[in-house]
């Protein structure tokens, strides 16, 4: 029924990288997320999947503490990453990004040059001593992009001159620039064509090597090729976690197999 | 009377719209598909008669005078005007005026008198002329437009016609105006570069513009180098910019990136109303406070400053433009796309960074654009610089010493005496077609800068 190319689907023994526990999230008097509790492998594909509006964009955006940027955002529970609670006082949300790297619906490159805009995070975060370790921390991440051989010769022409699946390449790159452990992905092909949408997929799978990667994403079929487990949620709530292959063949709650046949959403 | 003229026509107007408004109706509940709905029918008969009486009494209004002068001149004995010149001959019409208008002089000549009265007689016919044209006018317009109610006929692209020409006319107000200033500066101006060389002007470092009355006065030839007063302005608009930019930055970016939402809920307005004083309240606050606390507290330090300096000026008109550029920089900043904050907080950039390094230069263009903008109004500022700086034009670039700024200098050769035969008056226009270059030249590329930004943006 689903295209699910063969051995990406298959799971590992791994170990739980992310822990949320009895999360809400508020927007105002908005209960947009509610008691979400869910274990996120590492070096594992998991994605949320749901209707607009359920809340997995929402509950991405706790996981590197996005949400405090608005004002009217209130996270309640607690997320761990590798037993370290994140919205500990003492964490500072800025590092906590550098180690959850995240892409966008939209490619957003900085209006600055390709290579600049890579070794962005590494220079804020002073991850390289001089040019030379600079050149070698922007070549890796635009190669882990897959996007080196388009862009290693016009490094210092604008990202923004890129193509939207370019962009988009170049924007992971950015993200695992800063040597990120998670990596999270919010609808990341819904701007792009098929093409350029399979080429960010292939790039999903091997990504997978290195981080834990979460992908929020409409399309089912997404989720059916590119990870290993998925959740479904529906108006705030968590309704189903399970590997992929069991939610999209033998889903437990009628409310998934409702969505996933088509019959809501 | 032309009251009475205005009220004819305007009720001619709301006739025509409701004649043909019903007129139109009625020939719909007769069962006739009309092309446009009645609202159109009578909008267009109302346009139909308002503009073109409307245009037609203004053109009276203003040709009136004039033909009416010449039929009064006419009634004049013969040679009355023969060996006296332009001016002499006015001064006689402007008598017959007076007279006319019921202020008597003396005894005037008994033919002036009789001219006066011809004069009121005349006004007093073309005055009723004018009624009876503009009622038989909007008859025939009310007749014609009355006729035009027909199934075919499409009164909704008419009025849109008439009120496009309209937008056009109105557009255009403006920039025939500025057309016209324009030109009346130019010829000014080329009449001061025929007595004043235009390099002197230009090139010249001493600034004296009087004019000796006698032949023998003291007082000597006037200079018009217009570099000393160009500096002064120079000089208190940098110190206005030296002022306002960091300030104004620095508010917007608190505000745009920092301030809390009740914080910046409550500074926003404040600073529109910074923007709304007056000029002339920042000149006495100049004037008045600003002023002596700088030779105060010069005196306190041992220096010896003017009364009326250009820090003072400058800085007061700094705080002005404070508001100015502090909004055009948060709007320059909050157009800057929010994926890119995100972007930028994702890869763990704390906000000062992600302010300093993407969105204050996403943001330049905008910024830069406002900057000019800012510049522009610094040096055309007049009323500030007018009472709180001086009035002698000095080379000096030394904001503490007393300079003249370029609209000060118009404003004072401008008042009292006027002579537009002598360079002292005509210097002014001079100044000011300088002045109006320059903002030009300076806003064009402000503009240009702006827009350059948006088409990266939106």
């Amino acid at each position: 029924m689903y295209d699910v190319p063969h051995g990406r689907n298959e799971v590992a023994v791994t170990d739980v990288k992310i822990t949320a526990r009895n999360v809400q999230v508020y927007y105002g008097d908005t209960h947009a997320i509610k008691d979400v509790n869910v274990e996120i492998e590492s070096n594992t594909v998991t994605a949320f999947i749901g209707p607009s509006g359920c809340g997995k964009s929402t509950f991405l955006r706790c996981i590197n503490r996005m949400n405090d940027t608005i004002d009217i955002c209130r996270v309640e529970g607690d997320i761990r990453i590798d037993g370290d609670d994140i919205y500990d006082k003492r964490v500072d949300p800025v590092q906590l990004r550098a180690k959850v790297g995240m892409v966008f619906q939209k490619p957003n490159p900085f209006p600055k040059s390709i290579y600049d805009n890579v070794a962005y995070g590494p220079k804020i975060h002073g991850m390289a001593r001089n040019k030379a370790e600079l050149d070698d921390i922007v070549e890796r991440a635009l190669r882990r992009g897959a996007i080196w051989d388009e862009v290693k010769d016009r490094l210092q022409s604008p990202g923004t001159g890129l193509s939207g699946g370019q962009q988009q390449r170049l924007c992971i790159a950015r993200a695992v620039a800063t040597e990120p452990e998670v990596l999270l992905m919010d609808e990341p092909c819904s701007a792009l064509d098929p093409i350029a949408t399979a080429q960010v997929e292939e790039l999903i799978d091997e990504l997978r090597q290195n981080y834990a990667v979460v992908i929020v994403t409409h399309s089912m079929q997404q989720a059916a090729r590119v990870s290993q487990k998925t959740a479904f949620f529906h108006l705030g709530n968590l309704v189903e976690y399970d590997d992929t292959t069991k939610i999209f063949t033998n889903p437990e709650d009628s409310r998934t197999e409702s969505y996933i046949t088509g019959r809501i959403g | 009377m032309v009251l009475f003229a205005f009220l004819l026509l305007f009720g001619a107007t709301m006739l025509a719209y409701f004649v043909n408004r019903r007129a139109a109706l009625s020939m719909r509940a007769g069962g006739a598909r009309l092309h446009s709905l009645e609202s159109f029918h009578g909008l267009f008969a109302a346009l139909s008669v308002l503009v073109p009486v409307f245009v037609g009494i203004l053109f009276w209004l203003v040709l009136e005078g004039a033909v009416v002068d010449l039929f009064m001149l006419r009634g004049l004995p013969a040679g009355t005007f023969d060996g006296l010149d332009s001016g002499a001959s006015q001064l006689i019409v402007a008598e017959i005026k007076s007279i006319a208008g019921g202020r008597v002089f003396g005894t005037p000549e008994a033919w002036k008198i009789e001219a006066a009265e011809r004069l009121v007689r005349y006004h007093r016919i073309a005055d009723w002329l004018l009624v009876a044209l503009v009622a038989i006018t909007a008859a025939i317009l009310l007749w014609v437009a009355r006729r035009s109610v027909v199934e075919q006929f499409r009164a909704r692209q008419g009025a849109e016609r008439i009120v496009l020409g309209l937008m056009i006319f109105c557009a255009t107000v403006a920039i025939f105006v500025t057309i016209g200033i324009v030109f009346a500066l130019t010829f000014e101006t080329i009449k001061f570069f025929q007595i004043v060389p235009i390099t002197e002007f230009l090139f010249g470092t001493s600034w004296e513009p009087q004019i000796p009355i006698r032949e023998d006065q003291v007082a000597a030839e006037g200079a018009f180098g217009a570099i000393p007063v160009f500096l002064g302005t120079i000089v208190i608009s940098a110190v206005a910019l030296f002022v306002a930019v960091p300030v104004g930055l620095m508010t917007a970016i608190y505000l745009n990136e920092f301030a809390p939402q009740r914080v910046r809920k409550s500074v926003k307005p404040v600073l529109e109303i910074l923007a709304g004083v007056p000029t002339v309240v920042y000149g006495f606050f100049a004037v008045l406070t600003v002023a002596p606390a700088i030779r105060q507290f010069a005196a306190s330090i041992g220096v010896d400053v003017a009364p009326n300096t250009a820090l003072a000026a400058g800085g007061v008109m700094g705080i002005m433009l404070i508001p100015f550029i502090s909004s055009f920089a948060d709007d320059a900043l909050s157009a800057v796309p929010r994926s890119l904050r995100d972007g930028a907080l994702a890869l763990g950039a704390t906000r000062g960074e992600m302010m300093l390094n993407v969105l204050f230069p996403a943001a330049i263009p905008g910024i830069v654009g406002g900057v000019l903008l800012a510049v522009s109004r610094a040096i055309g500022e007049t009323m500030i610089v007018v009472m709180a700086a001086g009035l002698i034009a000095k080379m000096t670039i030394n904001p503490l010493d007393s300079v003249t700024a370029v609209t000060v200098q118009i404003v004072t050769l401008l008042i009292g005496d006027t002579a537009f035969d002598n360079p002292k008056t005509l210097s002014a226009f001079a100044l000011g077609m300088m002045l109006f270059l320059a903002t030009l030249i300076i806003n064009i590329f402000a503009l240009r800068i702006v827009r350059k930004y948006r088409e990266i943006y939106d």
